[in-house]
C-alpha cells in the first residue's frame, strides 16, 4: 500500500499533477515526510528544488553579536578529527560542505549550485556516481579561490589512514576526481541510494587544500590550520581556546546575499546543561544554548516570564533497552556473553515478551522527557518515512504475567518466578545520568509486580562507553542481561544504523568487542533484508525493506524502546534559529537572524 | 643557610619523581579511554580509534610511556593533549590568567578581610565583635563552594540581576570600561573563594595574634607606656605573622584545588576546569601535566615554608 502511494504521487509530481511542496506535505500527512524525500523524488526521475528559506533580512550584516553556549565547548576545530558533534558544530562556524539539511530533511545547498538528480542529469541512474556542480567565485577567508581541487583534496587528506580521520567511513569506498575547475564526480563501487552522505552535513566539511596540503597523513596534527580554521563559511575566524571559547567576525565576502545577519559571532563552552538554560532562558545572558537536556519541570519553571524559551527538533535518537542473546554469567573460553552460550531467560521469547509489556513508555515520558520524547514501539523512529506504522506498544503489568503463567513460569516462595530451576532474575545496567536512573526504577518497578527480580547497575559514563577492552563495564562487552542507552543517529538515512546488528558485526572478544551487534542477535533474515537495502536503489522498495528491518528487531524483542527522544535547544525569544534533528545546531547558521 | 636550600632543593628531585610515577601509573591503570566517544559513533569504524590509539602511543606498556614522558618532560616537552590535540603547555598557558586572577584576587580579598578582623578580634576578646566575626568565621568555612556559589548567582543574577554569571574570557570593549567589566565579572567567583579563605584565615590569625599578646615582652612593652596601636602592629603582629605567612604559603595550592569548583560552577576557563573536562574525557597528557603542576606547586610552597623557617629560625637550618 505504501509502495502504491508513494509510486503513484511520485507519477503526479512528474507530471506536474502536484508540485514538490505538496508531495512533501502529502508525505507529511501519512508520516511519511524525510530528508531523504527529494532523494525519492530524485531517483523517481524528479527534479530537485531546495526547501523554503525562512530568512528574512535584506542586507548583511547589522545583527550585532550572536552569543552561543555549548557547555561542552569545542576541543579542536577540525571536523575530521571531531570525537564529539561539539567539535564538528565549532569548526562548522567557519567551515562548509556542499550541501547541508534542513529542519524538514530537505537538502539545503551551500556551496553547490544545484541539487544532483537523474533529470539534470548530474545523478546516474545506477545510482554508481554522482556528480556536483560547485558555486563559482567563492573564496576562502584568506582570499584564495574555492575549487574542485578542494574538494578532491578533502577526500585524499581523509581517506589517508595515517590521517586517522573520524569521517573516513564516509569517504574511503568512493572515488571523488575533477572534472574541470567547477566540478567534481563522485563515484561508488555499488549502487548507492544514500548518495548525499560525502561532502554533505557535518562530516562534508571541505577543507582549504593550500593550508592542508603539507599536512596530509602522519603529519596531520601539526596542521596550523587546525587550530585557526580558514573555511569559506559566514564567519571569519578570530580567536580559539579549547573548550572555553570560539570567536569569529562577519565575512564580508560570503557566497550568499544577505547573510550572515550577526555581525561578530561567539561559542562559549563549559558548566552543564541546567545553568545553560538558566544563562538562555532565565537571564538573557546568552543568545542560544545547545543540547539542554534537563528534566522538563525545570524548563518549565525557567521558561515562566523568562528571556528565552526551548525549541524542538525531532531526530531519529532512540533512548533503548537492548537485550542479551549470550549468557552473561557463563564464561567460555575466557569470554563472557559467547557466541557459543544462550541466555537462559531471554531463549524463551514469552520472557522478552513480557519484559517488553513492563516498560511504561507513558510514565517515563510524563516523569522524565517531557516534551522532549515521544513513546514508541520502533528502534528506528526517523526520518519518518522509514517508521514502521505495524507495531505497537502497551504497557500492561496482567499481560506479561499471564504470558509469563503461560509459558511455566511461576512464582516461587519469595514471590519471583521460576521455571526448571532458573530465576527470573536479571541485570539491569546503563550509564549514570539522572534520566536513566529514574527510567531503570520505572522499569524495576513494574517488573517486581510481575515477579521479575531485577538488579540495578549503573555504569560511569567514560567507562561504560569506551572501548577499554580491558574493562568488564563497558556496554560492547554487554555483561549484564539487559542495558540501556542511545545511539546516536547521525545521518537521515538508516543505513549506517541498521547495518549495526547483521550478524557479521556481533561484538566478541575476537574482534576486541569492536563488533556493534552488542546484543548478539543473529537473524539470517535481517541479515538478507540488510544487505538488499543497502543496494537497493529503488527508494520505495528501500523504505520497504527498513522498515522491514525495524519489525524483525520489533517481532524479536532484540530492543524495547523507552523512549523516542528530541533535540532539545533554549534560545534567546527574539533569536530565529534554524535547527534540524537531521543536522549539526550550527548546520543551517547562515540562516539564523534576529527578529525585534 | 645556601646549603640547607641546597639541600631541600635536592630532596624536592626524588619527591616530584615519586610523585609522577604515582600519579602516571593511577592514570593509565584508570578505566576509560580519550576516544570512548568515538567507539558510541556508527560513523567512526572501530579502525580508526584504534589507529589513534596506537599512533599516540596507548598500547605499549605503562612503563614505556612513563618512560617515553618522562624524557619528554625533561626536554621541556609536555606532550599534546589526544582531545584537542594541541601542545599541553599551551593550554595550559591559556587557562593560566584566569586562574591567576581569580585566585590571586580572592586570597587578596581573604587576606584584606582576614589581618583586620583577625587582629582586631584578637584585641578584644570575647567581646561582641568577636563573639559576631568567630560567628561568621564558623558560618563562612563550614559553607562549601559550590553552595555559595549557587546561592549567589540565584541572589545577584537570577534575582536581582546585578552580575553576569557567566565569565567571559572575551570581553567587549577597552579601557576602563573592559577593567571594569572584568571586575564586574569576577565579582561572584571571587568573593565566594575570598570569603571562604577568609573565614578560615580570620581564625588562624585571631588564635596567633592571641597566643603573642599575653607574652611578657608584650606587658613589658606596654608598660614602658606605649600607645596601643603601636604595641599591637610593631610587636605583636609581627610575630603573630610568622605562622600566618607560613600558613598562607602552604595553602597556596590547596586554593588552586579548591577553586576547581568555583570554576566549573562560573564557567571560569582556569586550570581547574581544564583538569575536569580532561578528566572527564580521558585526556590523559593533561591530566598528567595539570596534575603534576599542582604537585609541583605544594613542593615549591613546602619548600618556601621550609626556607622560611630556616630564615627566621636559624635553628633549623642547622639540623
Amino acid at each position: 500500500m505504501l509502495d502504491k502511494e508513494l509510486r503513484s504521487m511520485i507519477g503526479d509530481v512528474k507530471d506536474g499533477r502536484m508540485d514538490r511542496r505538496a508531495f512533501i506535505q502529502r508525505l507529511a500527512a501519512v508520516g511519511l515526510t524525510a530528508p531523504a524525500a527529494y532523494q525519492i523524488l530524485a531517483f523517481g526521475g524528479v527534479a530537485m528544488a531546495e526547501g523554503p528559506s525562512v530568512y528574512k533580512p535584506t542586507k548583511r550584516g547589522g545583527g550585532g553579536s550572536l552569543k552561543l553556549l555549548w557547555w561542552q565547548g569545542p576541543t579542536l576545530l577540525n571536523p575530521h578529527f571531531a570525537t564529539g558533534t561539539k567539535d564538528q558544530d565549532g569548526s562548522r562556524l567557519f567551515y562548509e560542505p556542499l550541501a547541508c539539511w534542513d529542519p524538514d530533511g530537505n537538502m539545503k545547498l551551500v556551496l553547490a549550485t544545484e541539487i544532483p538528480s537523474t533529470q539534470n542529469g548530474l545523478l546516474a541512474a545506477d545510482g554508481k556516481s554522482v556528480t556536483w556542480k560547485l558555486k563559482p567565485g567563492v573564496k576562502w577567508h584568506d582570499g584564495k579561490p574555492f575549487t574542485a581541487d578542494d574538494v578532491v583534496f578533502t577526500w585524499e587528506y581523509i581517506i589517508d589512514p595515517a590521517t586517522a580521520a573520524v569521517t573516513v567511513a564516509t569517504y574511503r569506498d568512493i572515488t571523488v576526481e575533477k572534472v574541470d575547475d567547477l566540478t567534481v564526480r563522485l563515484s561508488f563501487k555499488k549502487p548507492t541510494p544514500f548518495w548525499a552522505d560525502a561532502f554533505v552535513g557535518a562530516t562534508g566539511q571541505i577543507l582549504p587544500k593550500h593550508l592542508f596540503a603539507e599536512f596530509k597523513g602522519s603529519k596531520s596534527r601539526e596542521a596550523p590550520a587546525n587550530l585557526a580554521p580558514v573555511g569559506t563559511g559566514p564567519y571569519k575566524f578570530v580567536e580559539f581556546k579549547p573548550g572555553d571559547l570560539i570567536r569569529g567576525v562577519i565575512n564580508p565576502d560570503y557566497h550568499m546575499a544577505n547573510r550572515p545577519h550577526f555581525d561578530t559571532i561567539e561559542m562559549k563552552g563549559g558548566g552543564d546543561a541546567v545553568s545553560a538554560a538558566r544563562a538562555v532562558i532565565q537571564t538573557g545572558e546568552y543568545d542560544f544554548g545547545w543540547n539542554i537536556q534537563v528534566e522538563d519541570d525545570v524548563l518549565l519553571r525557567l521558561e515562566k516570564g523568562g528571556k528565552g524559551k526551548t525549541i524542538y527538533a525531532v531526530g531519529g535518537d532512540t533512548e533503548f533497552i537492548a537485550l542479551n542473546f549470550t549468557d552473561p554469567t557463563t564464561e567460555v573460553d575466557g569470554e563472557r556473553s559467547s557466541m557459543k552460550t544462550k541466555h537462559p531467560l531471554f531463549s524463551d521469547p514469552a520472557v522478552r515478551k513480557a519484559l517488553s509489556l513492563l516498560v511504561d513508555r507513558e510514565s517515563i515520558k510524563k516523569a522524565i522527557y517531557g516534551r522532549a520524547g515521544r513513546t514508541t514501539a520502533n528502534f528506528l523512529n526517523g526520518p519518518e518515512k522509514f517508521v514502521s506504522k505495524n507495531t505497537s506498544w502497551e504497557f500492561s503489568v496482567e499481560k506479561a504475567s499471564k504470558i509469563l503463567d503461560d509459558a511455566g513460569w511461576k512464582p516461587g516462595a519469595d514471590g519471583i518466578r521460576e521455571k526448571d530451576g532458573k530465576k527470573l532474575k536479571i541485570v539491569y545496567q546503563t550509564s549514570i545520568n539522572g534520566p536513566r536512573q529514574k527510567t531503570q526504577a520505572i522499569v524495576k518497578q513494574a517488573c517486581q509486580k510481575a515477579g521479575i527480580d531485577v538488579e540495578l547497575k549503573s555504569v560511569v559514563a567514560s567507562v561504560f562507553f569506551s572501548s577499554d577492552v580491558a574493562n568488564p563495564d563497558t556496554y560492547a562487552k554487554f555483561y549484564a542481561d539487559i542495558e540501556m542507552f542511545q545511539i546516536p543517529m547521525s545521518q537521515p538515512d538508516p543505513a549506517q544504523h541498521m547495518r549495526r546488528y547483521h550478524s557479521s558485526n556481533v561484538a566478541t572478544k575476537e574482534n576486541k568487542w569492536q563488533g556493534t551487534n552488542f546484543p548478539r542477535w543473529v537473524n539470517k533474515e535481517y541479515d538478507a533484508t540488510i544487505d538488499a537495502a543497502d543496494g537497493e536503489m529503488d527508494p520505495v522498495k528501500r523504505v520497504a525493506l527498513y522498515i522491514k528491518a525495524n519489525d524483525l528487531l520489533f517481532q524479536d524483542t532484540v530492543f524495547i524502546p523507552a523512549q523516542h527522544r528530541l533535540k532539545v535547544e533554549a534560545t534567546a525569544n527574539t533569536l530565529r534559529p534554524v535547527i534540524s534533528g537531521w543536522a549539526n545546531e550550527t548546520d543551517n547558521l547562515f540562516d539564523w537572524y534576529r527578529e525585534e | 643557610m645556601s646549603q640547607y636550600v641546597l639541600r631541600r632543593l635536592l630532596i624536592a628531585i626524588p619527591s616530584l619523581l615519586g610523585i609522577s610515577l604515582v600519579l602516571f601509573v593511577v592514570l593509565a591503570l584508570a578505566p576509560g579511554d580519550p576516544f570512548s566517544e568515538l567507539a558510541t559513533n556508527p560513523n567512526v569504524p572501530p579502525e580508526v580509534a584504534a589507529a589513534l590509539r596506537a599512533r599516540f602511543g596507548l598500547d605499549d606498556p605503562i612503563y614505556l610511556r612513563y618512560l617515553h614522558w618522562l624524557s619528554a618532560m625533561a626536554h621541556g616537552d609536555w606532550g599534546f593533549s589526544f582531545v584537542s590535540r594541541m601542545n599541553v603547555d599551551q593550554l595550559i598557558l591559556q587557562r593560566l590568567p584566569a586562574t591567576l586572577y581569580v585566585i590571586g584576587s580572592a586570597q587578596l580579598l581573604a587576606l584584606l578581610i582576614a589581618i583586620p578582623v583577625g587582629v582586631y578580634a584578637a584585641t578584644k576578646p570575647y567581646s561582641l565583635f568577636d563573639q559576631i566575626a568567630n560567628t561568621l568565621a564558623f558560618v563562612g568555612f563550614s559553607l562549601p563552594t559550590f553552595f555559595t556559589g549557587i546561592l549567589f548567582i540565584l541572589i545577584f543574577s537570577v534575582t536581582l540581576d546585578w552580575l553576569p554569571f557567566v565569565y567571559t574570557t572575551d570581553i567587549k570593549g577597552t579601557g576602563i570600561r573592559w577593567v571594569l567589566e572584568m571586575i564586574r565579572q569576577a565579582i561572584m567567583p571571587v568573593a565566594v573563594l575570598g570569603l571562604f579563605q577568609a573565614a578560615s584565615m580570620t581564625r588562624f590569625v585571631r588564635s596567633a595574634m592571641l597566643d603573642v599578646i599575653r607574652l611578657d615582652y608584650v606587658t613589658t612593652a606596654r608598660a614602658k607606656g606605649l600607645g596601643q596601636a603601636k604595641v599591637i602592629v610593631k610587636h605583636v603582629m609581627r610575630n603573630a605573622m610568622i605562622p600566618v605567612v607560613t600558613l598562607i604559603a602552604l595553602q597556596m595550592p590547596a586554593v588552586f584545588g579548591g577553586a576547581i569548583v568555583t570554576e566549573q560552577i562560573f564557567r571560569i576557563p582556569g586550570i581547574g576546569s581544564l583538569l575536569i573536562s580532561s578528566i572527564l574525557s580521558n585526556d590523559t597528557p593533561v591530566v598528567m601535566a595539570v596534575t603534576f603542576v599542582f604537585a609541583c606547586l605544594v613542593v615549591l610552597f613546602n619548600l618556601i615554608a621550609d626556607v622560611l623557617y630556616g630564615w627566621l629560625d636559624p635553628r633549623i637550618s642547622l639540623r
